[in-house]
């Protein structure tokens, strides 16, 4: 058995456990640390009675300093909103052609524009306003419907072939399945292809195509196939095409013919966002 | 005996001391758990909530056979970004039948709490299909068998019961008529009227527009309503929680 040293002076009391005769000390706790513990047990009591905590019989205390999360948000919204009022209310007022010459207007409504296409239109135009198949690009100046500003601030605001808006804008080509014969409908794509300087599949038809073309098409994209904004058709003598511009791809749209859709964002945004939104769009690089 | 050497008693015996832990335990769940149960301002009362249609239903199972929770939350947080971007935040009450909620922990793709009306159902079918094709960033993968997968209302009342056992207040008429109930939200040439009695403000589309119903036609039924049960126009957010 090992020798137990001596208990020197100083040396604090031991906590009277002993193994194979070594015994433990019992020191204190270091005075930093309870200092620490006790700190956190103060802290807990004031926290508890600031903020929202303790449960009573049909609600928890409110907390001496009225903290909710719903209050918080609702103030946040709020100061933002009282913030930029001045100017969306100048914004929702102004003459819309007018807004381009209003340098700090046009800088606010660019960048507030911005903030609304990237949450409400990237979904379907592209975060980078490139478009899909389906969706139009807003980039370039092939517009459907018109692309100066109150052109694209009434498509914006009333949206596309939607039931919410009776104002909406409404183009509506028969699905030419049900009208042409097939042999009609193959040779007045082949016709397209040529127009829009692609080179068609079978050259022999498209003289055929062409008359087809004048009876049945050109009463809405025109005699030269160049569209017409004010009924949105589109330009087929160039080579943009929203659904595809190879041969299947014209023989569905002419078959079943597209009905894209777009909601009325009036619904939804407020007058000054929708202006907003229209002046970003503007000046994306296609504006008229 | 002072309280240090009583709590010496407890120490060295160890039955007593798990009794006694086991207790302050219990007690301190039930002051924790018990109010969330009663307390008027954690069981909010909210208009317009309704338990999902079958088809709803269907889509909601397919949701989370394929695991979307993974990267889609379903929650928006009361902040402004959110409310901003995503719309009003998420209250109690609109998950109150979702069993389980799907609320998830990451966002790797957006919030859905809120998706049902902001896109088109053209754009859900060819965004399964083929995300990549509307999102060129996105990273979510194809889904593009879900419309391919035709299905039949075949357990659609053993899966309304089971809800209807945890507590979601499904009538077992609504149960009888599950089956039919089913396909006439998927069939706007269907009778339809009492299909909308039973669940106000379904929508009746053939979603994917595809003879028959798929899963993609279920899915795209339950994307579409989500969030879109609460008329936040009428909505007074009580602004003590």
């Amino acid at each position: 058995m090992t020798k137990v040293p001596p208990k020197q002076e100083g040396d604090p009391n031991t906590t009277g456990h002993v193994w194979d005769g070594i015994e433990e000390f019992d020191n204190p706790m270091p005075r930093w640390w309870l200092w620490c513990f006790y700190l956190t047990i103060v802290w807990g009591i004031a926290y508890s009675l600031a903020y929202p905590a303790w449960p009573l019989i049909s609600s928890a205390t409110s907390g001496l300093l009225g903290y909710s999360t719903r209050g918080e948000v609702a103030v946040d919204i709020a100061a933002v909103e009282s913030q930029n009022e001045g100017i969306n209310m100048q914004l929702a007022s102004a003459e819309l052609t007018e807004i381009a010459g209003n340098p700090e207007l046009e800088g606010y409504a660019t960048s507030a524009g911005a903030a609304v296409y990237r949450t409400w239109c990237v979904q379907c135009h592209g975060s980078g306003a490139a478009g899909a198949v389906g969706y139009p690009n807003l980039l370039d100046d092939d517009w459907l419907w018109g692309g100066d500003i109150e052109a694209i601030h009434y498509t914006i605001s009333h949206g596309i072939r939607n039931e919410e808006d009776d104002d909406a804008r409404y183009s509506e080509m028969p699905a030419f399945g049900e009208i042409l014969e097939p042999e009609e409908l193959t040779s007045v794509v082949n016709y397209v292809m040529q127009l829009s300087g692609g080179t068609p599949v079978d050259a022999a038809q498209v003289d055929a195509g062409g008359e087809v073309f004048l009876d049945n098409c050109s009463a809405c994209h025109g005699e030269e196939g160049l569209g017409d904004r004010e009924q949105g058709a589109p330009n087929l003598a160039d080579a943009i095409w929203l659904y595809g511009g190879d041969y299947d791809a014209l023989i569905e749209t002419v078959t079943y013919s597209r009905y894209g859709v777009m909601p009325p964002w009036t619904q939804r945004l407020s007058e000054a966002e929708v202006r907003a939104v229209a002046v970003y769009v503007h000046q994306l690089g296609g504006g008229e | 005996m002072s309280i240090l050497a009583k709590h010496k008693f407890i120490e060295t015996n160890a039955t007593l001391l798990l009794v006694l832990s086991f207790l302050v335990v219990t007690i301190g769940g039930l002051v924790q758990i018990t109010p969330l149960f009663y307390l008027e301002n954690t069981i909010e009362k909210v208009e317009g909530m309704r338990p999902y249609s079958p088809l709803e239903l269907t889509g909601r199972d397919i949701y989370i056979r394929e695991g979307c929770y993974v990267c889609h939350s379903q929650m928006i947080r009361p902040m402004r970004d959110e409310v901003e971007r995503y719309g009003h935040y998420s209250l109690a009450a609109e998950s109150m039948y979702d069993h389980p909620h799907q609320w998830g922990s990451k966002r790797t793709g957006p919030d859905l709490a809120r998706v049902g009306g902001r896109y088109s159902d053209d754009w859900h079918l060819v965004h399964l299909r083929d995300p990549q094709s509307v999102v060129p960033e996105s990273i979510m993968p194809k889904y593009g068998f879900l419309e391919e997968t035709l299905i039949q209302p075949e357990y659609i009342d053993e899966l309304m019961a089971t809800h209807q056992l945890v507590g979601v207040p499904y009538t077992d008429e609504m149960i009888e008529v599950a089956a039919a109930d089913f396909r006439a939200q998927a069939d706007p040439d269907s009778d339809y009227d009492e299909m909308l009695e039973r669940y106000p403000g379904a929508q009746v589309r053939n979603f994917d527009g595809q003879p028959g119903i798929s899963e993609a036609d279920a899915l795209i039924a339950y994307l579409q309503m989500l969030g879109t049960l609460v008329d936040f126009s009428t909505f007074t957010p009580d602004a003590s929680r």
